[in-house]
Order: structure tokens, then C-alpha cells, then sequence
């Protein structure tokens, strides 16, 4: 069965909604959650610590470098992302769509290679 | 193009054209993967550019070559048995449909098939560039440096955009298949539109010497028409149909002699195309009396009321107006507003014209300062109408608008034998 990512990315120092607001959403996610559960949907689920504790590490013929905060220097991180199995993309598209409805940020859905990578065009 | 592949065949090239869409349609199905698919009805046709000449056209062209790419498919994966495990197993693009067997009995083309490579190739999830490029390889047959004159990018460009978008559709298993009823509204607007813009492309060129395109406007009209054969109890396709026609019908008063352009008033309407307004006219009643209006339907109703008028004086603006405010309430859109602005003007005078412009947000669109100047002179506002036309000019990519509106800017000026007549 084909698996997808669904990630949901962030201003990586973002205002933070009103308490309420924001247990909506994290209600939200939870029921998105169970549904996927219930539907044998889904596979894994992380959210992730802010993007200024990551640590890059790069090891280079022995020599180990390592940079604090995230490897994008982009303003959106990765914040968030569930893995789940789908029949099609259709399919997946709608769990995009009910999980946006749920925490109101835009999803990505991009799918897992099924093989090895080929190279790209 | 189609005739490189079929040199020596007098019908081959028109059966390419006719066939092509069709055969690749079912191809894909049977086979599951888009470039296998391609490269056996490529060889397939090649076959026949070979075997026709000498053994003669076969009754059912299109199962012939349908049958044989199939049979040729099955070659090419014996042949690269890495990809038998890459395309047929891992990237099956069908989902429903049963895996390509070794049967091999003869294979019928099948309707539906097209439709399903319609809805594949305007899934919503591939950008509207990917679209129109896609649909024109898969179901127009051209080639890719066909394409890629027709919108002016490199070939090379336009290579990797169909790579990329037949690599997303296989790394995300798009399914192969036709739209159940509750999602049809959804996916049938962007089907819609890319035929839309393939006529637009081919009715006044985005850039480039030409005022039109006349092959993509053609294959612009085969498409819909296919369209509306598949889902003939749609009233959208219909309604694309008939506008398609209604304004492919003007094309032959659109210019003159010397390719310059002729505006819509000034026309003469004797070369309209009376066959194809008859058409666009009978498919705009089926939608009447069917009654549920929607976007292509309406700019088909007021096409069909500019066709009727015998002269330019006699058109019915009220109607047209009446007609433009509905489908704004459908799709609230600057370019419907703008044309709306314009029937305004001939129904209620050019300063009504002008007051419903100032309320369209279009200020980076060519036709918009056009309107303007129009406007501008009939109030005798001449200083005002020369900036508004070489803003015009300069926001057009078309050279043939671009001489039309340095035309009539010319004419305004006082040494311009306009003034001088009597």
C-alpha cells in the first residue's frame, strides 16, 4: 500500500494562538488522529520540538562538524507530520484535507518512494 | 508532428490524429505506466507506416493499433526485465482494472478510457502548466517540440516538464480512473479549463507573431467535443462546446488581408462561419432547456446572442448585460467584470462604460487600458485615450494587438486622415 507523508510547516517562531484556540486544534489533531487509527489509515505520528533545538551534524572523511539550529535556513520549518497508508493519491488528498480542517494550517502530502530513489530530472 | 512517423501513408496522418488519444487511453490502462504506454503506440504506429502501405488499411484502425502496442508493451518489458518489476509492479498506475496478462487476444478500444486520461491528465494536484502539456502529448498525440512552440518555451523546458509531472503522477499513485459522481463537479472544472486554455492559446496567442493558432484551437475543439460525448448529461461540456465553436466561427473576420486585427464591431459578418454558429446555436438551446446555468454555458449564451446580431448596431446589449451580471454572481472574475464594463458601455453610453471600469481591479492587463482608450475617445477625452493605448501596447506579448492599438492611437492624431475627412 502506497504510504504519504503529511507534514504541516510553520513560521519557526510563530505567535502562539489563544488558549482556546488552541485547544480546539490540538483536539482537533487528536480526533484526525483516531480517525486514521480507526481506519487502519494510519502509521506514525511526531510533532517536533521548535526548529532552534535541532543540531546539524555533518561527518566528513573523519572530521565531524556540527551547527546549531535547523539545516533550511527557510522561514517555514517542519513542524509536525503524520505518515500514513493510502489506496491513491485521492485518497490521501482527503486526509490532507480533513487534517487541515482539524489543525487549520496548510498540508503538504508528499509521497514515500516505494523503491529505491532513482535519480531525479 | 505525425507526418515525420507516417511519410508515404496518405490516411495515416488523419488516422493518427483520430486515434492516437484513444489508443493511448486504453494502453495506459491495460499497461499501467504512461511512458511504456507511449513508446508501444509510438512503435505501434510505426508498424503501421510499414505494413499499411503495402497491406492495406485494417477495418478497425484504432484496435489495430491498440492491439499491437499491447502486444509490443509486452515485448519491451521482456526486453528490460528491470523495468517489468519498476513499471508493472511498483508504479501501476490502474487501480481497479486487472494486471496486464499475457493473454493475447485482440484489444478493443474503450470509451471510458479516455476519460479516465482526461481526469489523469488534469488531476488537480499537477500545476495547470503540467496539464495543458500533458493533455496535449497524451491526448492530442503532439510532439513534444510541438508543444513547446505552441507556448514558446524551449523544447528542453517543456521535456522536463513532462517528465516531472509523469514522475509525480507515478511516485503518488494517481489511480487511473474516472470520478465518482460526487466528486465530478471538482474535477471536471479543471478538465474544463485546460481545454479552455488550449482554445485561448489558438484563438489570440499569448505572444509571437501571429494574432492565433489555428491547430490548437482545433484540437482544443476535439477535445471538448470528445468531452461532451463522454459525459453527455454534463451541461458544462456542452456549454464549452458551443462556446468553442461560436468563437472559432468569427476566426475568418478576426483579421484582414494583412493579418492585422479586426475588432468585433468592425467585422465583416458574412465570413463567419455560419456551419459552425448553427452548431454552438443548437448545443446553446440543449443547455437552455436543460436550465442549469453555469460558467461556460453563460459565455456560450453571450456568444450566441453576438451571433445572431446581423450587424454590430443590431447587437442585443440588454441581454448581454443581463446575461455578464449572472455569471459574475457564478464566478466573481476582474476579466468577466471587464467585459461586462464594455456591454455596459454600448447599452448605457460611454461614461456608464467608464464607471463600471474604474470598479475592475485589472490595471496589469493589456485589453483593460484598451477599453479604457476605446472609452476615453468616444467622450472625446483624447489626451487620456493616448496613454491609456500605449499602455495597452505595452502590456501585450501579441504583435498583431500591438500594431492595433499603435494603430489607433495614430488615428487619433491630428495629422491622422481621420480628422482631415469632411
Amino acid at each position: 500500500m502506497p504510504q504519504y507523508m503529511l507534514s504541516v510547516w510553520l513560521d519557526g517562531d510563530p505567535t502562539p494562538p489563544p488558549p482556546e484556540q488552541m485547544e480546539q486544534m490540538i483536539a482537533g489533531v487528536a480526533a484526525h488522529q483516531e480517525e486514521l487509527k480507526a481506519a487502519g489509515a494510519w502509521v506514525f505520528f511526531g510533532t517536533l520540538a521548535p526548529p532552534g533545538s535541532a543540531t546539524v551534524v555533518l561527518a566528513d572523511e573523519g572530521a565531524v562538524s556540527m551547527t546549531d539550529g535547523p539545516y533550511a535556513e527557510a522561514k517555514e520549518q517542519i513542524s509536525g507530520f503524520t505518515i500514513i497508508e493510502a489506496a491513491d493519491l485521492d485518497e490521501a488528498l482527503e486526509w490532507a484535507r480533513k487534517g487541515s480542517e482539524a489543525c487549520t494550517w496548510p498540508v503538504e502530502v508528499r509521497p514515500l518512494l516505494d523503491g529505491p530513489p532513482e535519480p531525479s530530472d | 508532428m505525425a507526418d515525420d512517423r507516417v511519410a508515404g501513408a496518405p490516411d495515416l496522418a488523419a488516422i493518427y490524429r483520430r486515434e492516437i488519444g484513444r489508443c493511448t487511453a486504453t494502453v495506459v490502462r491495460i499497461v499501467g505506466d504512461i511512458d511504456l504506454a507511449e513508446d508501444a503506440v509510438a512503435e505501434a504506429f510505426a508498424e503501421a507506416a510499414k505494413r499499411w502501405p503495402a497491406q492495406g488499411t485494417p477495418p478497425n484502425p484504432g484496435g489495430w493499433i491498440t492491439t499491437t502496442a499491447r502486444n509490443r508493451a509486452i515485448d519491451i518489458v521482456r526486453r528490460e526485465s528491470k523495468r517489468t518489476e519498476r513499471h508493472v509492479d511498483a508504479h501501476r498506475l490502474t487501480d481497479d482494472e486487472p494486471a496486464m496478462s499475457p493473454d493475447l487476444g485482440d484489444v478493443d478500444v474503450v470509451l471510458d478510457d479516455q476519460l479516465r486520461l482526461m481526469f489523469l491528465c488534469c488531476h488537480p494536484a499537477l500545476g495547470p502548466d503540467a496539464q495543458v502539456a500533458l493533455t496535449l502529448r497524451l491526448l492530442g498525440g503532439l510532439e513534444t517540440a510541438e508543444i513547446a512552440r505552441a507556448f514558446l518555451v524551449p523544447e528542453a523546458t517543456m521535456a522536463q516538464r513532462l517528465v516531472r509531472v509523469k514522475r509525480k503522477i507515478r511516485d503518488n499513485h494517481i489511480s487511473y480512473r474516472i470520478p465518482a459522481a460526487a466528486e465530478l463537479p471538482a474535477r471536471l472544472a479543471p478538465v474544463l479549463a485546460v481545454i479552455y486554455l488550449i482554445f485561448n492559446e489558438g484563438h489570440t496567442a499569448s505572444s509571437g507573431p501571429d494574432l492565433g493558432r489555428s491547430d490548437l484551437a482545433a484540437e482544443a475543439i476535439r477535445l471538448a467535443r470528445r468531452l461532451t460525448e463522454l459525459l453527455p448529461d454534463e451541461p458544462e461540456p456542452k456549454g464549452l462546446l458551443a462556446l468553442l465553436l461560436l468563437s472559432e466561427a468569427r476566426r475568418p473576420g478576426r483579421t484582414g488581408p494583412g493579418g492585422e486585427l479586426i475588432r468585433l464591431a468592425d467585422q465583416d459578418r458574412a465570413r463567419w462561419d455560419r456551419r459552425l454558429i448553427e452548431e454552438g446555436h443548437a448545443l446553446v438551446r440543449q443547455c437552455i432547456e436543460r436550465n442549469t446555468p453555469g460558467p461556460y454555458q453563460l459565455q456560450a449564451a453571450i456568444a450566441a446572442v453576438h451571433a445572431d446580431a446581423a450587424t454590430a448596431e443590431a447587437t442585443d446589449w440588454s441581454q448581454i448585460v443581463a446575461l455578464y451580471d449572472h455569471l459574475l454572481r457564478l464566478r466573481p472574475d476582474a476579466i468577466v467584470a471587464l467585459n461586462r464594463a464594455i456591454a455596459v458601455a454600448e447599452l448605457d453610453g460611454p461614461d456608464a462604460g467608464l464607471a463600471a471600469l474604474d470598479e475592475v481591479e485589472l490595471e496589469g492587463y493589456h485589453l483593460y487600458h484598451a477599453t479604457r482608450a476605446e472609452l476615453l475617445v468616444r467622450l472625446g477625452l483624447i489626451a487620456e485615450a493616448l496613454t491609456a493605448y500605449d499602455r495597452a501596447a505595452e502590456l501585450t506579448g501579441n504583435d498583431v494587438e500591438r500594431r492595433h492599438f499603435a494603430k489607433r492611437r495614430r488615428d487619433l492624431l491630428p495629422h491622422s486622415p481621420a480628422w482631415s475627412r469632411p
